[in-house]
């Protein structure tokens, strides 16, 4: 497979030939991703996700040729929203898929409404695109909503005798979304958020924050924390002796294998709750895990298997509709309709009406292994649990959306 | 005369350009036109005040959050909501212009950065009104007669002419004159009796103005708004291709954002190093064409014509 | 809430980090008049070879050695060659180091690729220590040291050495210098070369406790630009003054008006710059 936007030059006008060309033209699939600026990590695992899956295909979905386009995001809106214009209006895909930071999927999002093109998320978590504010041709393939996995930490910290806890988080959508997800849950359950801190992405210096956190007398935290902010706040708690005095939880990107690879110590014992865990015990999860480091010397993240799966997923619905890419109506359909039970989480999987996934979710603890490096092994789940949680989707999507200011806290 | 008819025909070439190229690449020579304005208000201060400035993109993103902001959250018709982000960008450029007229040279680059800087904190901060990290969007912002492309193209065409005309006007008005008075020698023009700092606060004004007329069409492109587009980077981007035009020679701007953006667009086809390309550019052309391609290219005929 | 002992505490350490990087930057503002912008990419390109130096070695001192010198290094190929086609031109210098900036900071990514990393420390100084009223981390106060460490250093340099003296006269009048028969070429560029040191000197110190990742330059980039615009073009003392009042400013920024945090420090840096364009310590040339 040739990875790359110079295969695009080869022959525009061959495309362009016959229809009965034209079917066997490759599929061509946009592929958005920050591969510089401060989540370029994580986009090029997002790349490589992808690619791991398309290698393994052979190269082709339902007969047809599979011709990957990747652009770069810069993890910048408007950087993005130009990408997604050039992919759909110049080099003509068939559909998008990827972004790693909310506000880029948001602008993308904004953009596809318009122009009806399927625009596939495996990484962008916030809340309304799969909620009140759903776009028809937008879907969450082996996603997330933020706060799905929030919510039942929330439900496990109350459960563990927890009786005041503080979150910290990062100051947008993606973290008011979780924070308040947990503080939710666990407020309902009887618990107290005794403060919520908010900083702002790429905050070098945690010091101010766990000045007030250690004075606070908290039980434990919950912290929402993606990329490096993750890193220096591991790691900062772990230094000003925070680690061995309050019990630390994060959401599932704080721990993520993105995260830990480069931390020692200071990671070990975290908790948190995702739908996936690269330590699982389960045979489909172990092998894929065993692939992607044979393939990229790395344990898969949650973003390498996300764009993983949400390939698969996407492929799995071009099979049942004999490869016709063009067709969006029946692309979406067929996607909406897949039950995914081949990925490398060993369960099926399929999406809820409103076009987010319905997972069993495990708390999962992050844990050191024999060579001395760090994943996140599971020790109790969650099944079957929705975006709503335990609500009815009108009665949750009737109440406003989370935000910074609407956290939905009870007060006990 | 022959040369309003030569810029007739340059008008009316670029009025042709729809009819030739793809929905995209409209899109693509929309965006060139509403950064060649911003560039030219970069221009007005560096070339004809000696005052280089890195804040403009943080005036012109300005401009940019509060059409949006008028568009989306208070409900306001295109033209009033423009009308609002032009006068919001002139007022912050006016206030910028009073911190800084007592500043030169590297002083004055550095005080722009930190007011970008101010802007782009307040920006990324007062989410209430900002909506932080995640930006605004608008939504359905243009009026039905300019949703097609072309018609926009069109449209930000016009406004770009009449900006470059009013720029090229102003530069060269008494007023301008006394402006490159100042730029040459500053002590000179004080002797004179003129008043340095309320020629520089009027000429900071007037650019911001430009650039926030840039800002609030780049609204109107885009329908999104995010801190992105107040950063330090827009500066930089905005004064690359103020000088890449050449610096001193206003329509070089054109010039210049066609040729960075154009590169760009090429360039991260083959390549993910993107940075690396526009930092090379600013070497190459610090180090090699100081006075960019317009400036080069004039300089160039001035040698002939005395040659001959 | 006050400002207990804990936040005091953090906002010196980080006022020592921004010293050292900013004490690099004013001398080379001071002397040479130029507004190095690479100067935020040479902190990391020195955070980074410190990071693979110790990760090698196993030796945070080695980590720091290195830095110090591959940035030097770079200074000097710098000084010799790019900014020699720029030399006395102040604006073309400092957009061509904005080009740089943006080169290095794209090869750094190239060879480190985007994840953040933490610059190993040594086990004696990990963990925490009672301070005053509180426990602190060890390691942050090292960074204090090392900072006032570096200003005494400095300040010997400038106020006890012919080089100092030199520099010291250069940055008041450089053409008087020149005509008093001394090369100040040589001068200038052992001000950079010293400058840049001091640059991967920081990125080391910073990078063991504020990682080290993509953009992390450009913003102890503009803290620095802050304080050397506070304390005034080419002054040490000034420069200290204005690390300690930004490092403050910025613990109490975040605590404070979490809304507000930039305003507090760009809010009076423009301030003081409209009244007072040299800053608290600067001279007129």
């Amino acid at each position: 497979m040739t990875l790359h936007r110079r295969t695009l030059l080869a022959s525009p006008a061959a495309l362009l030939a016959m229809p009965a060309i034209a079917q066997q033209a490759p599929i061509k699939i946009g592929v958005l991703a920050p591969l510089t600026g401060v989540l370029a990590s994580g986009g090029r695992e997002m790349v490589d996700g992808v690619t791991l899956f398309v290698e393994q295909a052979g190269n082709k979905f339902a007969g047809r040729n599979v011709e990957l386009i990747v652009e770069d995001d810069g993890s910048n809106p408007d950087t993005a929203l130009q990408k997604a214009r050039r992919l759909v209006e110049q080099a003509k895909v068939d559909f998008l898929m990827g972004n790693l930071l909310a506000n880029t999927g948001l602008a993308v999002a904004g953009y596809v409404r318009g122009t009806g093109t399927p625009y596939f998320i495996p990484i962008i978590a916030a809340d309304e695109l799969t909620q009140r504010g759903r776009i028809p041709n937008v879907v969450r393939v082996a996603g997330y909503s933020a706060s799905q996995t929030a919510h039942p930490l929330g439900d496990w910290a109350a459960k563990q005798g927890y009786k005041k806890v503080a979150t910290i988080g990062q100051d947008y959508t993606f973290g008011h979304e979780q924070c308040a997800g947990f503080s939710r849950v666990f407020s309902n359950a009887g618990g107290q958020i005794v403060r919520q801190f908010w900083h702002p992405l790429n905050t070098s210096d945690f010091s101010p924050y766990l000045g007030q956190l250690a004075s606070l007398g908290v039980d434990a935290v919950f912290a929402m924390e993606t990329g490096a902010d993750a890193t220096r706040f591991i790691q900062q708690y772990a230094n000003f002796g925070l680690k061995q005095r309050i019990p630390l939880m994060g959401a599932m990107n704080t721990t993520d294998q993105s995260v830990i690879r480069t931390l020692g110590a200071e990671c070990e014992g975290i908790v948190s709750a995702a739908h996936f865990a690269e330590g699982a015990d389960v045979p489909a999860t172990k092998t894929f895990v065993e692939e992607h480091v044979k393939r990229f010397n790395r344990i898969p993240s949650l973003y390498g298997f996300a764009m993983y799966c949400g390939t698969m997923w996407v492929a799995k619905a071009l099979e049942k509709i004999g490869g016709r890419a063009e067709d969006r109506a029946a692309l979406l359909t067929a996607v909406r309709e897949t039950e995914l039970d081949n990925s490398p989480l060993g369960r099926p999987v399929k999406l809820d009406s409103f076009g987010n996934p319905v997972y069993d979710i495990y708390i999962r603890r992050v844990v050191r292994r024999p060579d001395g490096k760090f994943w996140n092994v599971p020790f109790a789940s969650y099944p079957a649990v929705s975006q709503f949680w335990n609500y009815s989707p009108e009665q949750y999507m009737a109440q406003s959306p989370y935000s910074r200011d609407n956290q939905y806290i009870r007060q006990n | 005369m022959k040369r309003q008819l030569a810029w007739l025909l340059v008008l009316l070439a670029a009025a042709a350009l729809p009819l030739l190229l793809s929905s995209y690449h409209v899109d693509l020579a929309t965006r060139i036109l509403i950064f060649a304005v911003l560039a030219m208000s970069i221009d007005v201060l560096a070339g004809f005040v000696g005052r280089t400035s890195l804040c403009h993109g943080a005036i012109f993103g300005v401009a940019t959050y509060v059409v949006i902001w008028a568009s989306a959250k208070a409900g306001w018709a295109a033209l009033p909501a423009m009308a609002a982000g032009v006068l919001a960008a002139t007022l912050v450029a006016a206030l910028f212009g009073v911190l800084a007229v007592r500043t030169r040279g590297v002083y004055f680059l550095l005080l722009t950065v930190a007011l970008g800087m101010v802007v782009w904190g307040v920006c990324l901060r007062w989410t209430t009104v900002t909506g932080g990290e995640n930006g605004l969007r608008g939504q359905d912002m243009r009026p039905a007669l300019l949703v097609a492309r072309e018609n926009f193209y069109w449209l930000v065409l016009a406004v770009a002419a009449l900006c470059s005309w009013g720029m090229w006007r102003f530069v060269n008005s008494p007023f301008g004159l006394s402006l490159r008075g100042i730029r040459d020698s500053e002590s000179r023009m004080r002797a004179l009796g003129y008043n340095v700092p309320l020629h520089l606060f009027v000429g900071f004004a007037v650019s911001g103005f430009f650039a926030g007329v840039a800002g609030a069409m780049y609204a109107f492109f885009n329908e999104y708004v995010s801190p992105t587009s107040v950063a330090m980077a827009q500066s930089v981007a905005g004064l690359l291709m103020a000088i890449v035009g050449g610096v001193g020679t206003l329509f070089g701007s054109f010039i210049g954002a066609a040729a960075i953006i154009l590169l760009e667009n090429t360039v991260s086809w083959y390549t993910d190093r993107w940075q690396s390309v526009l930092g090379l550019v600013f070497i190459f052309t610090m180090i090699f064409a100081p006075e960019g391609i317009l400036g080069g290219l004039r300089r160039l005929a001035a040698s002939k014509g005395r040659t001959r | 809430m006050g400002m207990n002992s804990f936040q005091l505490l953090n906002g010196l350490t980080f006022a020592a980090l921004l010293f050292i990087v900013a004490s690099g930057f004013t001398l080379i503002f001071g002397l040479l008049r130029i507004v190095n912008l690479a100067h935020g990419a040479l902190y990391l390109l020195g955070g980074y070879l410190g990071y693979s130096t110790a990760i090698a070695t196993g030796s945070f001192a080695l980590g720091v050695l290195a830095a110090m010198l591959g940035v030097a290094l770079v200074g000097l190929l710098l000084d010799q060659t790019l900014l020699r086609f720029v030399r006395g031109h102040e604006l073309r210098q400092v957009l061509l180091s904005l080009g740089v900036a943006l080169v290095l900071n794209d090869l750094a990514l190239v060879v480190w690729g985007g994840d953040s990393f933490t610059v190993p420390t040594p086990d004696l100084l990990q963990g925490a220590v009672p301070v005053l009223d509180t426990f602190y981390p060890k390691y942050r106060l090292f960074v204090l040291a090392t900072g006032v460490v570096t200003f005494i250093a400095l300040w010997l340099l400038l106020n006890r050495t012919r080089l100092g003296a030199l520099i010291r006269a250069g940055v008041d009048d450089a053409e008087m210098v020149e005509a008093s028969g001394v090369n100040i070429r040589r001068v200038f560029l052992a001000t950079f070369v010293l400058g840049s040191a001091l640059a991967g000197l920081g990125g080391v110190m910073g990078g063991a406790f504020l990682a080290l990742y993509p953009s992390a330059d450009a913003e102890i980039l503009v803290f620095s630009l802050a304080v050397v615009v506070i304390g005034g073009r080419g002054s040490l003392e000034g420069a200290a003054i204005g690390a300690v009042l930004v490092g403050l400013l910025n613990t109490m920024g975040q605590v404070w008006f979490p809304e507000l945090a930039y305003f507090v420090i760009f809010g009076p840096m423009a301030a003081l710059l409209a009244f007072r364009p040299l800053g608290l310590l600067g001279r007129a040339v």
